[in-house]
């Protein structure tokens, strides 16, 4: 594959063989204004140059804000063995496995990954990795259409904002009922999201812990579900089922969610990974490839693409998705990452990033006019209520070069108030105590 | 009892009220090794033609289409563990699935053992 621009000679003979006199008159079917205005981009710069202006930019801003934002993306450590190992040649540069079983070390290296997906998520098969967590819960939803062979799906509104928003836009040309349920404060609300499953429901989609960070558990809500025929599916925050239990505990049939925060920067919003995994009985319906251990001919390990006729090349129209590829590196570097932390290292960090942020949320709750609005437990991320907007806070406490949190009047009407704060291990106890400090002082002078 | 065939290579059988579905000898030759059937769901209702299971083998993934209309009264459960079945006995032991309530016109779409002999001869 070549990745030359063609040249003005090769421009004018493919224009001839197709009988085109330019190459505006090629595309002079599409309409002028949604064409690109212009490609003329400034002249290109040496490396020196570029290195200059990219530093400048760095030190300019972002860099030293302290962030208590999460949201569904969040700061956590990346040991380093992370990049040294993701970086190598062989995983860097080697994109996409063409012929899968000479690529050997790609291929086990994303079983690894499905294994430590699976224990993560207490679930028996996971696919080699989705785009990222929106796609991950709108591919889970399609699957549960499939299995259950049902129309409609109980959508917690406690989700992710703008996974529900992929969900919909999935779902939106495929005549399926979306039923979204409102959450009770900042609790999903269980009794009515039982209510809601009836014979028609393909899943029930709820989010743990949920969007406003409060942690339930949803192994009644998994009975409700199959007693009607219909599936759990559970959007998870893999940090945190360090230590609440996971999906697979629960008694969920499709565990699914954002991979980030396993040894992926932040990174201005991607590439990061989807992850989604799933019981054995249902592994036919997986979205994406699946990678199997087998042994060969002298009865050696190795490793192969299996049960890829759900795949569309070779099912066509017909394939469980159309994803056809995956986010390999991302995923790797979530694997490396697991596999650095070990079971013990995983429940630690899980434990730190809840002590932290059970620390802090005691010390914003004594601010005055304050008051933190979770009804019950919290993992890192809990919700206040400000006793101004929210937005406005967030806005002023940036100048001091804090990021405060996740404002929720954006998603959620009546929540003006509201904010959405994230307490991670990498946040400091001076960190924390300045961002009270800073809190107090813009709430009341 | 009368036996009936589909231009997608489907057989069944009629007896009484229960209509007996599989893939022809034909069409488990055809496709070789088969690895897995997607047998369909007891109580699933479908229009003749429409796509009825699913099956998979070492070459292809096909459809398995409905020979009549009807709703889906048994599966051959055996299949799961030994889709192997269908290779061995694809007329008998390996059929996929009992249909009910079919209507007999319907069967007039369809070909007798010898027109679909003739049938296969025309293919080759």
């Amino acid at each position: 594959m070549g990745y030359c621009p063609n040249t003005p000679e090769e421009i004018r003979e493919m224009l001839g063989a197709i009988g085109a006199g330019s190459v505006e008159e090629l595309f002079s079917a599409i309409p002028k204004e949604l064409r690109a205005k212009s490609f003329e981009l400034p002249a290109g710069m040496s490396e020196f140059e570029l290195m200059r202006i990219m530093r400048e930019k760095a030190a300019a801003g972002g860099a030293e804000i302290v962030p208590f934002i999460g949201g569904g993306i969040y700061d956590h450590i990346i040991p380093a063995a992370v990049d040294h190992l993701a970086g190598r040649a062989e995983f860097y540069t080697a994109y996409t496995p063409y012929q899968p079983e000479c690529s050997q070390g790609t291929l086990q290296a994303l079983f690894e990954y499905q294994t430590a997906i699976c224990r993560l998520t207490g679930m028996e098969a996971s696919n080699a990795s989705l785009y990222d967590g929106g796609t991950a819960v709108a591919e889970a939803a399609l699957m549960a259409l499939r299995v259950t062979g049902r129309h409609a799906v109980v959508l917690d509104a406690s989700v992710n904002p703008l996974h529900r928003e992929v969900v919909s836009g999935y779902l939106a040309s495929l005549s399926t009922g979306v039923v979204e349920v409102a959450p009770k404060g900042c609790e999903s609300d269980l009794d009515l999201l039982m209510a809601s499953v009836t014979e028609e429901t393909a899943a029930v989609i709820v989010q743990h812990p949920n969007f406003f960070g409060s942690v339930a558990d949803l192994t009644a809500l998994a009975a409700k579900a199959h007693e009607k025929g219909a599936l759990l599916i559970v959007s998870c925050y893999p940090i945190a089922l360090g230590l609440v239990k996971s999906p697979g505990e629960m008694g969920a049939d499709i565990a699914v969610g954002e991979g980030q925060s396993l040894g992926n920067p932040l990174s201005f919003g991607g590439p990061y990974f989807g992850f989604i995994a799933t019981r054995k009985r249902f592994i036919r319906n997986l979205p994406g490839r699946i990678v199997g251990e087998t042994v060969d001919q002298k009865g050696r390990r190795g490793y192969v693409l299996t049960l890829q006729a759900r795949e569309q090349h070779i099912k066509r129209h017909k394939a469980t998705s159309n994803i056809c590829s995956n986010q390999s590196l991302c995923a790797l570097r979530g694997l490396i990452f697991a596999a650095s932390l070990g079971r013990q290292g995983f429940a630690d960090l899980a434990l730190l990033n809840y002590e932290k942020a059970e620390y802090a949320k005691a010390l914003f709750a004594a601010i005055d006019g304050v008051s933190v609005l979770n009804a019950g437990a919290t993992f890192n991320e809990f919700t206040l209520a400000l006793p101004k907007p929210a937005a406005q806070v967030v806005a002023r406490l940036l100048a001091s070069g804090v990021a405060a949190g996740v404002p929720l009047s954006a998603y959620y009407a009546g929540k003006e108030n509201a904010l959405v704060v994230t307490v991670t291990e990498k946040r400091t106890k001076a960190e924390i105590d300045a961002l009270a400090g800073l809190l107090k002082e813009a709430l009341w002078n | 009892m009368s036996k009936y065939f589909t231009k997608e290579h489907e057989w069944v059988k009629i007896d009484g009220s229960t209509a007996t579905v599989g893939i022809s000898e034909h069409a488990a030759h055809e496709l070789g090794d088969i690895t897995f059937v997607e047998l369909p769901q007891i109580g699933k209702s479908v229009k003749q033609f429409d796509t009825l299971a699913g099956i998979e083998s070492v070459k292809a993934a096909s459809d398995i289409y409905a020979p009549v209309s009807g709703k889906v009264s048994a599966v051959n459960g055996k299949l799961e563990d030994a889709p192997e079945l269908v290779n061995e006995s694809a007329e008998d032991a390996g059929w996929i699935c009992q249909m009910e309530g079919f209507d007999a016109a319907e069967l007039g779409a369809l070909m007798d053992a010898a027109a679909y002999a003739e049938y296969l001869k025309g293919l080759e």
